[in-house]
């Protein structure tokens, strides 16, 4: 028997989305209604709840507040909420309270939801034009990791152990036991200047003041493996100052940093042990074994294996262990520029590892050189599908006759190892073994002259990714400088960004005219869309140009857009927006070949719009449209006509 | 359900719960323990033998069913009931999904008034079974929870007079009646005559008026699953409006 709910059938009919729900359809739902009633004033939603329903004001009014306790919205008969947490499996994040009489529908998602998935135009209205969602989608994942929501101050469980620098090693191993700590700072006997209190704190120092008043400076730390490792492996009397063997030249943190700061820190030095600052002064150490807990397990371990490592074939065998590190950072949800952070950081570390081993193999280099990691590494926007793109800058002492045939062969010690350990070479033959890219500094500093100053969209086709560059191993200050001179430069010469920003055009979003995806129609991956070259690359290129126009040395994307937005450049909102669809699209992207890795399958960059869930679609719909603005904004400001 | 209020107060005891008066406990957990050995019909038994909601039990933790009834007339004894619908309901929710309506074969001649009143037709009711089909399945859902009503005049009487004419002895529960409740609430004091002679007329306790005291919406009248989940939002709002979720039911309910 059928229980027909004529009231709740014939009210919700008057209302979009549900009027467009067919007959058959709309009787169920309004079947399955579960109804309650609020008095003015009472709460529907607290935060935290768990959302099962999708809720619709039946009669009354309902106010939903921020977690600020700012008004988010205001509805009344008609009036849906809940939906986007339903949608997105979250728990409630905006508190919903009655201020009238109301009475509130709440529709299971058990029968919200294959209606949802069954009825286009139903789903449309939950969809459409509501420019926030994406947001959401994007922030919701951020909320959820807590290694970007945690401050380094959460890990501290102590106040540092201190020594002095005179102390043996015995007492400080001693003093280590008794604490039951693996790390000491050590502080120089000797009383420094106290800090000016009007100048800004360095964060290359810290000061420890004494019982007696007198400050003194943290000049070093000892952990435990240091005892071992320097003390007695190598057969030290237990007599032997700390001084000797403490670590100097110490890498410090704010404490006002995020855990995830803490972690590429930690991911790029290759240190255990992060002494942490407040004001100036040391309030506590946190090691590698505190970031554990919270990180991804992998890839700080990853780092260190890569270090340890002493032959090519060894390295390659750590392949398995990049793809583990990299679906684990996807499923512990960390968001894209912690992924590409991090893979960017172990794309370095194999880069930095091989070029050591190609100098104990191949000797010493003849003059000082300056290895560069080009495009995605450069900007930490790398990920596990990706091309090495290389190159050297040679002190200008090189002499090609003498010196060339050592450059040529460490370059090719570390393409070839690099392609062994899973980047594989530059089809555009953008690599250290081209001797195009194998020249002294001030060749190159001609060739970002020659870029800027003469450019046509033809010369600058295949030099994009020279814009984005990071020096990773030797004179990496080199690297520093050419940024700065493309930052001076770039700037002002309007026919480059014209020339960059017609570029930055050749790439379209895979968008229809109604909004429908528009799919590759050839080659292997017909009726997919490349997320790479139809969205993270086009959006990686328009950022670069406003980058480069407001003269911003960034090179991160999400780095640049903060420049960009600050210098004004971009209609209101507009930037916020692109990083939206930068971070949603590189998320896809990233979470695709996640399951490309766990399903045991080759991960590329394309995907099946068929395969994503309706809510995926419909996001990556709406960023794509954010790219296609955005792309008409830069033909509007950057006239890339006129770059003919 | 039916809203001539002025005729129906003189059935409020109609002869059936007399007799079952005498003799009987007074709290009504006993009650139906009493009930459950002596009842002679098995499903009247069950019924009993699944207990009776604990008079102390606060509102919110209170299993309710609405209940309401189309019937041919006022009089229990010689009307019969056309349709039930049963919403069964807490404080947090009411579920719709375990609604159930019946129309019924009355038994008894379907009145060209009552016709007018909830449009349940002659045609209607040529198929529809007779109360004692659906007995199972009625005894069922009001098993273990609070029947509400609105105006007990009607829904307990009927049943109880249906299951004597079918089986040979009648039922009897505890109810909430939203209309009893309406009138503690809104009229504490008879008007005065002052008020009287100023022409003010007794605030309404009809289902449809108490609603939108508490800003119900206006449902369309006399469908039996309607007006039932009527009531049980109309019960919702009264205990949000007056009473605690941790008041004892004993305090509703009858």
């Amino acid at each position: 028997m059928e229980v027909e709910q004529v009231e709740i059938y014939e009210f919700l009919r008057r209302f979009v989305p549900f009027k467009s729900l067919p007959e058959e359809a709309l009787a169920e739902l309004s079947r399955n209604v579960e109804i309650a009633y609020y008095k003015a004033g009472s709460q529907i939603l607290d935060v935290g709840d768990a959302v099962t329903d999708l809720c619709f004001v039946r009669s009354g009014a309902v106010e939903i507040y921020r977690r600020n306790g700012e008004l988010y919205n205001r509805m009344s008969e008609g009036g849906l909420f809940a939906y986007q947490s339903l949608l997105m499996n979250q728990k409630v994040r905006f508190p919903v309270k009655a201020i009238e009489d109301s009475l509130i529908y709440f529709m299971p998602e058990s029968v919200f939801r294959p209606m949802f998935d069954e009825h286009e135009e139903f789903a449309d209205f939950f969809e459409v034009g509501d420019q926030s969602r994406l947001r959401q989608a994007v922030s919701r994942r951020e909320d959820a990791n807590e290694l970007l929501t945690s401050r380094i101050t959460t890990l501290i469980g102590r106040e540092p152990v201190l020594i002095s620098c005179a102390a043996t090693v015995q007492q400080a191993a001693q003093l280590m036991t008794d604490e039951g700590v693996s790390s000491l700072l050590i502080l120089q006997t000797e009383a420094s200047e106290p800090y000016d209190e009007d100048e800004p704190y360095d964060f290359k120092q810290a000061l420890v003041s004494s019982s007696d008043g007198s400050e003194h400076k943290v000049c070093g730390i000892i952990t435990d493996r240091d005892l071992r490792t320097r003390v007695v492996s190598q057969g030290l009397p237990f007599d032997t100052p700390v001084e000797e063997i403490m670590s100097q030249g110490l890498v410090m943190i704010n404490s006002d940093e995020y855990v995830f700061e803490a972690m590429l820190m930690m991911l790029r030095t290759n240190v255990h042990h992060l002494p942490v600052l407040k004001k100036g002064r040391p309030i506590g150490v946190i090691a590698l074994s505190d970031l554990v807990r919270y990180e991804s397990r992998n890839s700080l371990f990853v780092v260190s294996s890569i270090f340890r490592q002493q032959t090519v074939e060894e390295l390659a065998a750590l392949h398995a262990d990049v793809q583990a590190s990299f679906v684990r950072m996807v499923n512990e949800d960390a968001n894209s520029r912690m992924v590409g952070s991090a893979m960017a950081v172990i794309g370095r570390s194999f880069k930095q590892r091989l070029l050591e081993l190609g100098e104990e193999k191949l000797g010493p280099p003849p003059v000082p050189y300056c290895f560069m990691a080009l495009g995605s590494m450069a900007r930490d926007e790398q990920l596990i599908v990706t091309d090495q793109d290389n190159a050297m800058v040679l002190d200008d002492s090189f002499d090609p006759a003498l010196h060339d045939d050592y450059f040529r062969q460490l370059a090719t010690f570390v393409c070839d190892g690099l392609a062994a350990c899973g980047y594989s070479y530059c089809t555009g033959d953008v690599m250290a073994t081209n001797s195009k890219w194998r020249q002294p500094k001030s060749v190159w500093e001609q060739y970002f002259i020659d870029w800027i100053d003469n450019p046509t969209p033809e010369s600058l086709l295949n030099s994009n990714i020279f814009f984005d560059l990071d020096g990773v191993w030797g004179r990496t200050e080199w690297a520093d400088q050419l940024q700065a001179l493309v930052s001076r430069r770039a700037r002002r010469s309007q026919r480059f960004l014209a020339c960059m920003a017609r570029n930055a055009l050749n790439r379209t979003p895979p968008l229809g005219f109604f909004k429908t995806f528009v799919m590759e129609q050839d080659g292997q991956h017909k009726n997919s869309i490349n997320l790479k070259r139809r969205g993270t690359a086009p959006l990686a290129d328009l950022i670069r140009v406003h980058a480069l126009a407001v003269g911003s040395r960034a090179q991160n994307s999400f780095d640049r857009l903060d420049d960009v937005i600050e210098a004004e450049i971009l209609p209101p909102d507009r930037g916020p927006d692109l990083r939206d669809a930068m971070e949603f699209i590189s998320m896809v992207r990233i979470r695709h070949q996640a399951l490309d890795i766990e399903g045991e399958q080759e991960p590329d960059n394309n995907i099946e719009p068929e395969n994503m869930s309706h809510f995926e679609r419909r996001n990556l719909k709406e960023a794509f449209q954010i790219l296609s603005d955005a792309q008409k904004f830069l033909k509007f400001r950057y006239q890339p006509n006129r770059a003919n | 359900m039916l809203h001539l209020i002025p005729d129906r107060n003189k059935h409020l005891n109609p002869d059936g719960q007399r007799e079952l008066k005498g003799g009987l406990p007074e709290a009504w957990p006993d009650r139906f323990q009493h009930l459950a050995q002596k009842a002679k019909h098995p499903l009247l038994r069950d019924f009993y033998q699944a207990g009776c909601v604990d008079p102390e039990t606060p509102l919110d933790q209170v299993p309710f069913v609405a209940m309401d009834f189309e019937t041919t007339g006022l009089n229990p004894q010689k009307n019969g009931i056309v349709s039930i619908g049963l919403v069964p309901f807490t404080l947090r929710r009411i579920y719709c999904n375990q609604a159930r309506h019946w129309i019924l074969d009355p038994g008894k001649p379907l009145s060209a008034e009552s016709v007018v009143i909830h449009g349940i037709t002659h045609s209607d009711i040529d198929d529809a079974p007779d109360l004692s089909r659906v007995l199972p399945q009625l005894l069922e859902a009001l098993k273990g929870r609070v029947a509400v009503v609105h105006h007990r005049g009607i829904e307990q009487p009927f049943l109880h007079a249906a299951l004597k004419a079918r089986i040979g002895e009648g039922v009897t529960f505890p109810v909430v009646d939203t209309m009893e409740l309406e009138a503690r609430i809104h009229r504490h004091h008879p008007l005065g005559w002052f008020a009287r002679l100023l022409g003010k007329k007794p605030v309404s306790i009809r289902l449809a008026d108490s609603r939108t005291r508490y800003h119900l919406p206006y449902y369309a009248p006399h469908h039996a699953l309607t007006d039932a989940l009527a009531s049980a939002e109309l019960l919702q709002a009264q205990i949000a409006d007056r009473f605690n979720p941790d008041d004892p039911v004993r305090l509703i309910w009858h």
